[in-house]
């Protein structure tokens, strides 16, 4: 078992907020950086930074090759068998983006694209864009009112028009773990091209792209410990190169005339100028932390956590837990409301103890529709948190119910 | 901190949270707007209804939203019922100063009656949409402007 020790490594969770030491419970929102890796990006600006594919100088030269090891160690961390096809992006909106950017040509009108309920509004709102520009529709498939998947309803939702199926690994709002695999292959049985949003899920454990059968799969860096600004979409090398540029500019060019240009293959075809090189090295390095401490590890400790929660939090009267019962259905999420206060008062007073929540509809406005609520308060734990600060937690609520029951 | 908490959830708010005043639509009314804030979902309805004699007979609300909001909301329906345009209008201003004041607000926390019990939201900068919120709505009924967004 990881000890509490492990809370070093992350130089931000020993500062105090006020008078209070900081219990940072919104990581599902951003992670906080282990030193390793803030070490890296510095070594990175103060030793080693250039320009890369541009300069037969050393440090351009060293510069490409590290970009290039980045692109390798981030593809080997998620099971990706071909470093090509890791293109690097901003973020999974971006990703998703320039997924729903590059197929909008293979999309005509009364076409379908099939999403769910569960999605945040980076899956939702790029797709709407894109049905509105061709003409198709958008289908949304039903989730319970436990927060799962209605995995007939998804079924349900495929006709002879669907050409696309987005959907997330892991909900953002209630961390609700999704069959990813059996919805792919839901999918793919019908002919549909298949996008995964794994921005919730690959910070929680093992993910193996190739072997969930998608065509693309994308996350980002900020929420697996790694920096911000960087991302990563990995698709399927020919699905890839089929798709027109998203950027144009230099990188992703072979030769610009005025006549006009050709571009290469994926991954520089949508990689349109100087990319993120601190951020893409940053991100590997946060990888190599964390298969340094073991994965299974890590993912046991934040399971250990949300049991924990679960019981400490969810006995509070006047506390609702939302999503599946089961903490085996689920990452490290803890999505309430309570019956006397409103999620951003809940928010305010933890604030004021130094407990950093998320409080709102979590960019996932569909899903608090379907369950009828504006929003939640929601906990998010990381493997750094700590039985005491789930206690801190707990006694925070109930500072909050001395308020307002 | 905690001195601040009490500031922010006084008693008057904590009352107007758990029984809001006039909440509920009215009919029939001559004026209505919605107030959004995009960021936290909070939503309300405002009706009001003008007189004859270009006073505010009365004022309701409905729409849902987070303790200070919705105290706002409810202080505001009684503060500006039975005055006249100009007066509601200086009210508005008013509030708006007590809540948005970058300095110390020009206002006299003795005649504003239960609105000054807002005063604290000023030490909460995220919150200072909630407590505004109404507010910016009622102002945009009077107009017949319509829907208002914090993030417009």
């Amino acid at each position: 078992m990881i000890p509490d020790s492990v809370r070093d490594d992350f130089p931000i969770l020993s500062r105090a907020i006020g008078k209070k030491p900081l219990v940072y419970l919104d990581n599902a929102a951003t992670t906080q950086k282990p030193r390793a890796m803030i070490d890296t990006v510095s070594r990175f600006y103060e030793f080693e930074n250039a320009n890369i594919h541009r300069g037969v100088h050393y440090l351009s030269m060293n510069a490409t090759d590290a970009h290039d090891r980045a692109r390798e160690r981030i593809a080997r961390a998620i099971g990706a068998p071909d470093p090509r096809g890791i293109v690097f992006v901003r973020g999974t909106t971006e990703a998703i983006n320039l997924v729903a950017a590059g197929l909008a040509e293979e999309i005509g009108p009364g076409d379908e694209i099939v999403l769910t309920l569960l999605e945040h509004h980076a899956n939702v709102v790029p797709w709407q864009l894109l049905a509105q520009r061709r003409g198709a529709v958008l289908r949304f498939a039903p989730v319970t009112d436990a927060g799962r998947i209605d995995v007939e309803g998804f079924r349900g939702c495929f006709s002879d028009r669907t050409k696309i199926a987005a959907f997330t690994a892991v909900s953002n709002a209630l961390g609700t773990i999704t069959p990813a695999a059996e919805l792919t292959r839901i999918a793919k049985e019908r002919g549909a091209t298949v996008l995964i949003d794994g921005a919730q899920a690959v910070p929680h454990g093992r993910v193996d792209v190739a072997g969930l059968g998608c065509d693309f799969f994308a996350f980002s860096g900020h929420k697996v410990f790694g920096p911000d600004g960087i991302g990563v979409l990995w698709g399927h090398r020919e699905r890839l190169d089929a798709m027109p540029p998203y950027q144009g500019g230099g990188d992703m060019i072979e030769r610009v005339s005025v006549e006009g240009s050709t571009f290469r293959q994926a991954p520089e075809r949508f990689e349109a100028g100087t990319p993120n090189i601190s951020g893409a090295i940053g991100l590997a390095a946060a990888f190599d932390y964390l298969e340094g401490l073991g994965l299974e590890a890590l993912a046991a400790r934040e399971r250990a956590l949300l049991d924990y929660a679960t019981e400490r939090i969810g006995g509070i009267p006047g506390v609702r837990l939302l999503g599946p019962d089961d903490t085996r259905e689920k990452v490290g999420v803890l999505s309430f409301t309570m019956d006397s206060a409103h999620p951003h008062d809940i928010g305010t007073i933890l604030d004021t103890e130094g407990i950093a929540i998320r409080a709102g509809h979590h960019c996932a406005q569909p899903l608090m529709d379907r369950l009828g609520l504006a929003g939640t308060a929601r906990a998010s734990f990381a493997f750094y948190n700590t039985i005491e600060e789930v206690d801190r937690l707990a006694e925070g609520i109930l500072k909050v119910k001395r308020f307002f029951d | 901190m905690d001195d601040e908490l009490d500031d922010l959830y006084q008693e008057i708010i904590l009352s107007h949270n758990k029984r809001p005043r006039n909440m509920g639509p009215l009919e029939p009314h001559s004026h209505e707007a919605e107030g959004y804030n995009p960021l936290c979902g909070d939503r309300y309805r405002i009706y009001v209804r003008e007189g004859d004699d270009g006073k505010i007979e009365a004022v309701t609300f409905d729409g849902e939203g987070c303790a200070i909001s919705k105290a706002s909301a409810s202080i505001l329906t009684e503060a500006v019922k039975n005055h006249t345009r100009a007066e509601v209008d200086a009210k508005i201003a008013e509030a708006l100063e007590l809540l948005t004041a970058k300095e110390e607000p020009k206002v006299d926390l003795m005649t504003l009656g239960e609105l000054a019990a807002l005063a604290g939201v000023r030490k909460f900068p995220p919150r200072v949409k909630c407590a505004t919120l109404a507010w910016h709505t009622l102002a945009s009924a009077l107009k017949d402007a319509g829907t208002i967004s914090t993030e417009g």
